[in-house]
């Protein structure tokens, strides 16, 4: 069963349906139940490595459903610490929790500053509904 | 239906052949040879054409049924293209017969080339690409070997491509070693210029534009982009995929594109859809004729049509011999039969797509609210909003009403897409029929969405799992129980 429709409150948002969770220099990054939504259920999440640099505004790897491949976007920059295996051999981890056991990355923040420019609920809320 | 596999059994045969007498051992080394023979199925003659007949009927094509598959342009492949690549000296020719042996079908390939080169508006085509995604691939080369030749090379590293491009778009730009600059659409469904004058500088190539877009419309500031990129010394990629829109109306060389692929397969009637052969010719202005590849079709001084290989600067081949040959006798069939008439065939394509438009735009989404060109994108998002009926339900039960079911889910930036491409070839009576079911299943979304849900109900197969054979394809017949097989 997918999750149902929800847009946590201590959660920082990109335009692009990724989320962040902040937890001092790192932040554990995600893609949002609305993205999830649209894509359907994930087939397969084309991560990148631990070590590789992630850019804000950057593609840094790629989720696939039946309907489409989409590039996951990076709210933030910095450095791959850890890579969710969890959704990488079962990708519809997403689906079912997308803010809980289907989060994506890890990241060491090289810019801990662009938090500040990043959506906060109420934003992207209005994002969805100016779609 | 069972497997043919499955209607097997030992010892049985379609045909005997006999042995003759004294026939010596096949000269096959030992370790090269079977140790047991492969696993064949064994049935009668009898048995073999039913099987084969029964699945031919199980097949949906549009020589059965209207086929409004968006962005692929099924129309009609007239049967006397096929008559003509059937005659003996086009369809007997060996691709290595000398020049003087095949005068008419390199008359036939330069003919062609002429006249693509007229509806592109360019001055130089290379019949050599096998399709589409090959031409873009082509088209990409071409623009490497020009600005390598500038001494422009490393400093032009980037690409530009809409929003709404095919997917092969994409793939291209990185084949041939670029880098993606993604620009948005705009309000109105064209290419956001602010966007675009943001992104393209000294460091650009290119830019890759469908025209009319994936949405069916056609970029009305087509005039303002051409300026940018010419302003910024790149080159424009027309993909020619919608050619079907404007052909003989209005030409890409005129637009400014300075290489244009053409699908021959799509605009100019070839059967496909079944994995081709496809053909992606390729047309340039002439700064770009020197690069194209070997060898050129050409006309000689004394009126003989030859191969020219003397092309120094060109990318060499892309493809065996001069392309696809039986692709061009029917695209040049389709062609000559329309004649100096061949905008009649891109004005009906527009009228229909328009009026299928016009009959469906209140029952479903229209995220852009303008005339369409050959194409149209709807939005099944309302349906979904409201009874929770995605575009695959309204695809599915299509079926039920004897129709291949639209594209769905593109272009990515409609969600819920329904792309419909009717064509030219399209009765007004099956417009109808096809309008009527769309509006008859928006009726039962509403009243009985289930209907939708658990469509297709009397084809030969139900709702397919598309998620788990995404995600445990089984693509071998199992004589073994298989394991994936053994978990449902």
């Amino acid at each position: 069963m997918a999750a149902a429709e929800s847009y946590p409150d201590d959660l920082r948002y990109h335009e692009e349906h990724d989320w962040a969770r902040v937890e001092g220099d790192e932040a554990v990054l995600g893609i949002t139940w609305f993205a999830a939504d649209a894509l359907g259920e994930l087939v397969h999440f084309e991560a990148p490595a631990v070590g590789a640099t992630v850019t804000k505004d950057a593609a840094y790897g790629e989720v696939e459903s039946v309907k489409a491949v989409s590039d996951v976007v990076s709210p933030l920059s910095g450095e791959v610490l850890e890579v969710n295996e969890t959704v990488v051999d079962a990708p519809e981890t997403v689906n079912l929790d997308p803010y809980g056991a289907g989060w994506l990355l890890r990241i060491r923040l090289s810019n801990p500053s662009e938090v500040d420019a990043l959506l906060d609920v109420e934003a992207y809320r209005q994002v969805l509904a100016s779609l | 239906m069972k497997l043919i596999y499955e209607k097997s059994q030992a010892g049985r045969r379609a045909s005997v052949i006999p042995r003759p007498d004294g026939l010596q051992a096949p000269e096959v080394p030992e370790d090269l040879r079977r140790s047991e023979a492969p696993r064949l199925p064994e049935v009668t003659e009898l048995e073999l054409v039913r099987h084969f007949t029964e699945l031919s009927t199980r097949n949906y094509g549009i020589d059965t049924g209207f086929y409004p598959l968006g962005s692929c342009t099924m129309k009609y492949n007239p049967r006397v293209n096929e008559r003509l690549v059937a005659l003996p000296g086009f369809a007997q020719l060996h691709p290595h017969q000398d020049e003087d042996g095949a005068q008419g079908a390199l008359e036939l390939e330069w003919r062609l080339q002429e006249i693509l080169a007229e509806v592109t508006g360019l001055d130089a085509v290379s019949l050599q690409p096998a399709a589409g995604s090959q031409g873009e691939l082509t088209g990409l080369l071409l623009v490497r070997a020009y600005f390598a030749d500038r001494g422009e090379g490393d400093q032009r590293r980037k690409v530009v491509i809409p929003d709404t491009a095919h997917g092969t778009n994409p793939a291209s730009v990185t084949m041939a070693g670029y880098e993606l600059t993604d620009v948005k659409t705009d309000a109105r469904g064209n290419i956001d210029v602010d966007d675009l004058r943001a992104k393209v500088d000294e460091h650009t190539a290119a830019l890759m534009l469908t025209n009319p877009s994936t949405l069916g419309l056609f970029d009305e500031n087509i005039e303002e982009i051409q300026q940018i990129f010419h302003e910024a010394g790149a080159l424009m990629y027309y993909d020619g995929a919608n050619l079907n829109a404007v052909c003989g109306i209005s030409r890409p060389g005129d637009m400014g594109f300075d290489i244009v692929h053409i699908n021959l397969h799509k605009t100019f009637s070839q059967p496909h859809g079944g994995g081709g052969p496809g053909g992606g010719p390729i047309a340039v202005r002439d700064i770009l004729e020197p690069y194209l590849p070997v060898p050129a079709v050409v006309r000689n001084d004394d009126g003989t049509f030859g191969l020219d290989y003397e092309r120094p600067k060109s990318i060499g081949k892309v493809r065996g011999f001069t392309g696809p040959f039986g692709v061009f006798v029917r695209s040049y069939a389709y062609i000559r039969m329309y004649g100096p008439r061949l905008r009649e065939m891109s004005e009906v394509a527009v009228l229909n797509a328009n009026y299928v438009l016009a009959r469906l735009k209140d029952a479903y989404d229209l995220p852009f609210d303008r005339l369409c060109m050959h194409e149209f994108v709807l939005s099944a998002r309302n349906l979904k909003r409201d009874h929770g009926a995605t575009a695959t339900d309204v695809a599915k039960r299509l079926m039920d009403y004897g129709f291949h079911p639209p594209t769905v889910y593109f272009p990515l930036v409609v969600p819920e897409a329904l792309m419909v491409e009717p064509t030219e070839t399209e009765m007004k009576e099956t417009l109808d029929a096809f309008c009527d079911a769309m509006l008859a299943i928006a009726g039962e979304a509403k009243d009985d969405v289930a209907l939708l849900k658990d469509a297709p109900h009397d084809r030969p197969v139900r709702r397919l799992d598309e998620v788990r054979a995404a995600k445990n394809p089984v693509v071998k017949y199992g004589f073994e129980p298989s394991a994936v097989a053994a978990e449902s």
